[in-house]
């Protein structure tokens, strides 16, 4: 009747977009009259900010501040196509849709401007904060508002861009699997510390130490949010969930979040993140997607850590308390191995 | 250092700060979500949020067997009650077989919307109930009476693959799915496992089960279609995938997609539960059928039950290793349990794969994965998908090679860790590697003492050269070998070509289109592939898939 502490490791990497390719995203930005901007998009907002994180990468390549940036998403009479809010794959391939239709819709807006200055559009800049001016003289500067007007009303331009980002669809080679999966990989490292009641055969998250390598951070705290999520979903699967308690066999199946085990806000492990960033060559400045992969190490974490802690190795999936303490009587009770 | 002396987060901006430009306007910087004051006010409008005057509410009934054939369905005590304004059968429906990855030509048509000659797992639905309200949608399926003849059934996936076990799909006799026509489980083959586990000093197996798991969205699934000017339907759709749903439902509906008009986009909660587009037929269907809104909606026990789970995994691995902690050899076969219908497990098994060996170096890397039937309900993406279950059997198992070798487990990893420049499995060179900076930093925080060797290793050194090879000698065979299904491009379709000799015969032929043109081919200045599901002039059986403008496919 003790507690024993075990601390388990896991490293993993994560492929970034439709394995294979052949999944297109596109978008459409126009300017409004009062000279700010709408993305229009079909890609699906599901909490993880894929409204907001397409808002800055428009902003940054237009050159506008974010305000001036409205995100419009999933009508299909006015977004053009995207494939989807899956496989890790909105930033990634709807970063480079945006940035390629704000790239079109940017140097229509220094036309404009170039115009209205009366100098070269080459020579123009953006300042980021709603200003255009000469490179080298700020002092020669309009407005974005004022150009994306004047483009509109004076001079009849539309501030307009398209985008689209595909990889090619490719093959697998049925013999030996060779195959060009994806471009990008995101990477991330896990240690995580656990108690093991080897009375009862409860097992408790007390700690989470993560290294996520994400490409880059576009927005940190969405960044963290899907980390912190993703993590304690990952703890979830390792310890408590499951739709089929007794799988293969589909008894006792849940019905509700009553009998639907998922750990409550007092289970949550304090979760020590640490952000990498090594730009993808092509992600969107260089982001990559972390949503998935960071519930992915906790689970073998988790059940390294029960082995470091009691000596029980549980290589089915959830760690229930039945099975650490099967566990247990099989080997004559705790074995602690502490290795870590 | 205790816990509570570290911070929540932070940004290691030392490493690979040269490969980066920290100095930009908008990126990076922690800027409030678009959305958020809507979502924590109550106001953001999800679809269940779409009133329409006269709604209607559909719910199905289902399967109470694991595997039964339909003797009869008498729905007409059901469309008798109070409230009833009609009831769906299979007959209601255009084009009643569908498989999700037909949208990249992947796959044979296997599922109907609705069962109307055998059900394949307890909760698979056989008939619709559109009413005023959902009470009464609910009481009318009790009152729907279906004469059953129950079947044998399977439910593990190492049983099912057995010979005489119960068959799920007649398509697939073997109850695995087959790829590029030419086996029933994808290879992969680099060196030669066999021999370097001879040479290895120690051979260390493991087997692990990944469990079914529900993606447990607060928002259930759902869609609410109505009627709309100029003979189209708008759809409010819970989809996490809007062209996705739109061209399953015009291939379902055998309607041209311009006449559907699908509004998504604000979701609550996903995590790949919400792509099998499963709502949004039969919803506009059923608008189609009345003339009136109609809200099909899961509620939480389909939702857990019915809903396709993140399917169940099963790995076996085998690992040929060396006293210094070196891995020369990496075997895996692996069973994912796809359930009753393919959705989309028979690709996830391809990203699987390609994913193999994990995130390391190794010279001898075999995997055989087969995509397995077995009567349960189907399983579909969830957050990882084709990643997750393998990577739970890859990490632990490293812990049992580490202790074999009596070495650090995060040296371990270390030592394995693939760097820029290195030949993978799939035989593509591996760039923009971390994997070793991960592990260093997990080290450091946690007060794990790493050998000088170790802490100086890096992602960006002392990979490709000889790692760069690869291997002078691959081992393939035949083994697996299926017949009677059509060998073309990687995206297998079921257009069944004449049989081979001795060859059985297929039990049906599902195509409707010609066979894709095979890989080989010369690729025609080819469309772009992001084309919806466009209006044809006159009506064509299912719409255009993605992927169907054919020739962009190459190796």
């Amino acid at each position: 009747m003790a507690l024993h502490r075990g601390r388990g490791f896991a490293a993993i990497n994560y492929p970034i977009g439709m394995n294979l390719g052949g999944d297109p995203s596109q978008a459409l930005i126009h300017s409004n009259p009062d000279g700010k901007f709408t993305v229009a998009l079909s890609a699906i907002d599901l909490g993880q900010g894929m409204k907001s994180v397409t808002r800055q990468i428009a902003a940054e390549t237009l050159g506008v501040p974010v305000e001036d940036v409205y995100v419009d998403t999933a009508d299909s009479d006015t977004g053009p196509h995207d494939m989807g809010s899956f496989a890790s794959r909105g930033t990634h391939r709807m970063g480079n849709a945006v940035i390629m239709a704000a790239r079109e819709a940017r140097s229509v807006m220094l036309e404009a401007a170039a115009e209205e200055l009366e100098v070269d559009a080459a020579d123009l800049v953006t300042d980021g904060r709603g200003n255009i001016h000469v490179r080298g003289a700020p002092g020669r500067s309009i407005t974005t508002m004022a150009a994306s007007q004047a483009a509109q009303f004076k001079q009849g331009r539309t501030i307009a861009g398209r985008g689209i980002f595909l990889i090619p669809l490719s093959d697998v080679d049925p013999d030996t699997g060779e195959m060009t999966p994806v471009s990008t990989f995101a990477h991330a490292a896990m240690l995580v510390e656990v108690e093991v009641d080897d009375e009862t055969g409860e097992v408790t998250v007390t700690d989470m130490k993560s290294a996520y390598e994400v490409g880059r951070a576009l927005n940190p705290r969405l960044v963290e949010q899907q980390l912190r999520g993703g993590a304690w979903m990952g703890m979830s699967h390792a310890a408590w969930e499951t739709t089929e308690p007794y799988y293969p066999q589909r008894d006792h199946g849940p019905v509700d979040f009553n009998t639907y085990l998922m750990p409550g806000p007092g289970d949550l492990a304090p979760h020590h993140i640490s952000i990498l960033e090594r730009p993808a060559e092509d992600g969107p400045y260089g982001g990559k997607g972390p949503g998935e992969m960071c519930a992915n190490p906790v689970l073998p974490a988790v059940v390294n850590a029960i082995y470091d802690a009691v000596g029980v190795r549980i290589d089915e999936l959830p760690a229930t308390p039945e099975k650490v303490l099967r566990g247990l009587q099989a080997q004559g009770g705790a074995r602690p191995k502490k290795r870590l | 250092m205790s816990a509570t002396d570290q911070p929540m987060i932070d940004f290691r901006k030392q490493y690979f700060a040269d490969e980066r430009d920290d100095n930009l306007n908008e990126i990076g910087k922690p800027t409030r979500r678009q959305d958020i004051t809507g979502h924590v006010t109550g106001r953001s409008p999800f679809y269940d949020d779409h009133l329409f005057e006269g709604l209607l509410h559909m719910r199905c009934a289902r399967s109470p067997h694991h595997a039964a054939r339909i003797r009869r369905i008498d729905t007409a005590a059901a469309e008798r009650m109070p409230g009833v304004v009609r009831v769906l059968t299979g007959r209601d429906v255009p084009r009643n077989l569908n498989t999700l990855l037909s949208l990249l030509d992947f796959g044979i048509d296997d599922e109907p919307l609705l069962s109307t000659d055998r059900v394949r797992y307890r909760g698979e639905p056989v008939a619709a109930v559109i009413a005023t309200s959902e009470a009464r949608a609910r009481d009318a399926v009790a009152a729907i009476r279906v004469e059953w003849e129950p079947l044998p059934h399977v439910l593990d996936v190492e049983e099912a693959v057995k010979p005489g076990a119960p068959v799920v799909l007649d398509i697939y006799p073997t109850n695995k799915f087959a790829y590029h026509g030419r086996y029933d489980h994808q290879k992969l083959r680099f060196g030669d496992v066999e021999a370097a586990f001879r040479q290895a000093d120690m051979v260390i197996e493991g087997r692990y089960q990944m469990s079914p798991i529900e993606q447990a969205p607060m928002e259930t699934c759902g869609a609410i279609a109505a009627p709309e000017q100029n003979g189209r339907y708008v759809c409010h759709t819970s989809t996490q995938a809007l062209f996705f749903s739109l061209a399953t439902a015009a291939k379902t509906l055998e309607t041209p997609s311009s006449r559907l008009h699908f509004i998504g986009g604000t979701v609550g909660g996903g995590f790949g539960g919400k792509v099998d587009s499963i709502h949004e037929p039969l919803a506009v269907l059923g608008a189609m059928l009345t003339g009136r809104p109609v809200k099909f909606m899961w509620d939480r026990e389909e939702e857990m039950q019915v809903g396709a789970p993140r399917g169940a995994e099963r790995w076996y691995l085998k690992d040929g290793v060396m006293r210094d902690g070196r891995i020369v050899a990496r075997s895996f076969t692996g069973y994912f349990d796809s359930g009753a219908y393919t959705r989309l497990s028979s690709y996830a098994i391809i990203k699987g794969v390609g994913h193999l060996p994990g995130p390391y170096t190794i010279p001898n890397v075999s995997a055989d994965v087969y995509c397995v039937y077995t009567n349960r309900t189907p399983a579909t993406a969830m957050r990882g998908f084709g990643i997750t279950g393998v990577d739970f059997a890859i990490e632990a198992h490293m812990d049992k090679v580490a202790e074999a070798v009596g070495m650090n487990p995060i040296e371990l990893r270390i030592l394995n860790a693939y760097r820029d420049g290195d030949m993978k499995a799939h035989r593509r060179i591996a760039k923009n590697c971390a994997l070793i900076e991960c592990c260093q930093v997990v080290a450091e925080k946690a007060g794990v003492k790493l050998s000088p060797a170790m802490l100086a290793a890096a992602s960006t050194r002392d990979g490709g050269g000889e790692r760069a090879r690869l291997p002078t000698h691959t081992a393939t065979d035949e083994k697996g070998r299926v017949q009677g299904f059509q060998a073309s491009s990687y995206a297998k379709k079921g257009a069944r070509p004449p049989a081979p000799p001795g060859a059985p015969a297929l039990p049906h032929a599902p195509a409707a289109r010609p066979a894709q043109p095979g890989a080989a081919q010369p690729a025609p200045a080819a469309a772009p592939p992001s084309v919806p599901p466009s209006a044809p002039t006159a009506p064509r059986a299912g719409a255009m898939r993605f992927s169907s403008l054919s020739g962009f496919r190459r190796r």
